[in-house]
């Protein structure tokens, strides 16, 4: 089965000269969702870009569902839905006019742009609010108007940058929802952002750029593995003067009522609770201390940065 | 694409941008109705009358056709320059360009939205110069012909301006400098058989000398110069216009990085 997108030794460089690109190269799988994660200037945005035509790519090959981009870009683009980073609507059209307007750019009827429109507006909550001016809206109505927009033309690949950037929790949570409801559809999404735990919680394999190049790219389940120790915060029920001493398993104190513990994978957490009932320490709750993809990718990010600076040295 | 999603996404553009200048009717057509009620009794009536002739014609009858042509060249440009810059601005253009809708098409709903606009005002403003004017008709597939090309031409021109534009500074530069001055010296207000001979062939030089009186030529017959040369001027123009706008358009100038 062709993937949904293959990116193949993809370079970018601007008129300033700056490589936003070094040669990225990833295959998502059809019916995937498909994290891209990476710092603030890493190319995520610039790699989205060339997919959806914004950006003119200096080299490689970029294949959607086998087809290529430089061959048929007109077929490509109708395989595309894209939710950009930046709100990118007219501030005057009303929301149902932005929709049917989008459809009709990709040949869609306006009465079935119009049953298309009521559906997603309905479904991501904006629907009382369609003859209303876009610039109206808040700041997560707006991102909800820009997925319904890219579903419009009913896209076999939505790619999605930062579409929770900004929104609150309980917001993000129903779109979430949503997006994986899409993705049960048939939907292969690829999705950036910088809320780790949402890719965690979202998405089944990983890619992760730095510099323009793709540092890890594999499966969630296969790079959370990789994880060989976890920070435990323990809160405790009698105030703690010092943290106990317990060998494998190190510990510091956080205040008088927590503590925080380093804990090996290859350990076990019912070695440590036996030993802290011996030291006469109540447990009386557990989290983790940071997400754990994010340790991961601050460690593969820092690698990345680590082997650049040997390699300039 | 089909042809029937091509003339989908064609009539979209289309519809959206009527719907924008109509949208808007205080800024897009209310303005050039109160300036040409303004020019038609100033000049028309109240110096009009004190000047006489020009070029065997009542005043007010000779600068009838080029404020009617002025409406139509400025409101054509002007809608296209402000619509497609805005979008640039708010980024919505982007709507356009990640969808399967071909560079032409694009450019053509843009233009021809600029036209309707164009074509409109100037509808609005032969109806007030009828009012004020003793307006014939010498030839109307002339006048028609001649009203569609400059719109057309104007329409292109504004697109281009937009592209080229990376502020509201920029898509106010052009009018202001280049086009409101070639209006008045385009023989909107006289006869170039006015002008000595050098100011004369240089007038030439200038294409809304051809529009204006090719204009006048289908209302009232009277022309400074050959309709044929006219028509094949504009068709000149329109086409390097057309073909400019086309090759910026693929190239993504300003709008792909």
């Amino acid at each position: 089965m062709q993937p949904a997108l293959a990116v193949e030794q993809l370079h970018k460089e601007y008129a300033n000269g700056f490589k936003a690109l070094n040669g990225v190269s990833f295959n998502v799988a059809q019916g995937d969702f498909f994290a891209l994660l990476g710092p603030n200037g890493a190319g995520k945005s610039t790699t989205i870009g060339i997919i959806s035509s914004l950006v003119r790519k200096s080299a490689g090959t970029v294949k959607v569902f086998g087809v290529d981009i430089d061959s048929d870009f007109s077929a490509a683009k109708q395989l595309i839905g894209v939710v950009p980073q930046e709100f990118n609507f007219s501030q005057f059209e009303k929301l149902i006019d932005i929709l049917i307007h989008q459809a009709g750019y990709y040949g869609i009827p306006q009465r079935q742009a119009l049953q298309l429109a009521e559906r997603y507006l309905k479904q991501l909550g904006l629907w009382e609010r369609r003859n209303q001016q876009s610039r109206t809206l808040s700041g997560g109505m707006k991102r909800r108007l820009m997925i319904a927009r890219a579903l419009m033309h009913s896209p076999k690949l939505l790619i999605l940058d930062e579409p929770t950037a900004g929104v609150d929790i309980e917001l993000r949570r129903s779109m979430w929802e949503f997006l994986q409801e899409i993705n049960r559809q048939g939907t292969t999404i690829i999705l950036t952002t910088h809320y780790l735990e949402e890719a965690e919680s979202l998405c089944r394999n990983i890619a992760i750029i730095d510099q323009g190049r793709i540092v890890e790219n594999t499966s969630m389940k296969a790079l959370l593995k990789q994880l060989n120790k976890e920070h435990l915060v323990l809160d405790v029920s009698q105030p703690l003067s010092a943290a106990p001493q317990i060998d494998g398993y190190p510990m510091t104190l956080r205040d008088e009522h927590s503590l925080e513990v380093e804990v090996e994978k290859s350990r076990s957490l019912n070695q440590l609770f036996t030993q802290l009932s011996a030291h006469g320490v109540d447990v009386v709750s557990m989290r983790n201390k940071s997400n754990r993809l994010e340790e991961l990718f601050l460690s593969l990010v820092d690698a990345s940065l680590e082997s650049k600076a040997e390699a300039s040295a | 694409m089909t042809s029937q999603q091509l003339w989908i996404a064609f009539i979209t553009i289309v519809r959206r941008e009527i719907r924008r200048f109509l949208r808007i009717w205080p800024q897009t057509l209310l303005p050039p109705v109160i300036t040409m009620v303004l020019y038609f009794v100033i000049f028309g009536k109240l110096i009009g009358g004190r000047i006489g002739e020009m070029a065997g014609l009542p005043y007010i009858q000779f600068v009838a056709p080029g404020l009617i042509m002025m409406s139509v060249i400025t409101n054509s440009y002007s809608n296209v320059v402000s619509s497609f810059f805005s979008s640039k601005f708010q980024k919505n253009i982007e709507e356009l360009l990640v969808s399967p809708t071909p560079n032409a098409l694009i450019l053509a709903g843009y233009v021809v939205g600029g036209m309707c606009r164009g074509l409109g005002v100037g509808l609005i403003v032969t109806c007030v110069a009828i009012v004020f004017a003793d307006l014939s008709l010498h030839s109307l597939p002339v006048t028609i012909a001649i009203v569609l090309m400059t719109s057309l031409t104007f329409s292109l021109a504004g697109l281009i301006n937009a592209l080229f534009a990376g502020s509201f500074d920029d898509i106010s530069i052009i009018p202001t400098f280049v086009l409101t001055p070639l209006t008045y010296l385009g023989g909107v207000f006289y006869s170039i058989g006015l002008l000595g001979s050098f100011w004369g062939s240089v007038s030439l030089a200038n294409p809304i000398l051809y529009m204006v009186n090719a204009f006048r030529y289908g209302l009232t017959g009277i022309t400074d110069i050959d309709i044929v040369w006219a028509f094949a001027m504009l068709a000149l123009f329109s086409s390097a216009l057309f073909g400019w706008a086309l090759y910026l358009l693929q190239r993504g100038s300003r709008l792909r990085s």
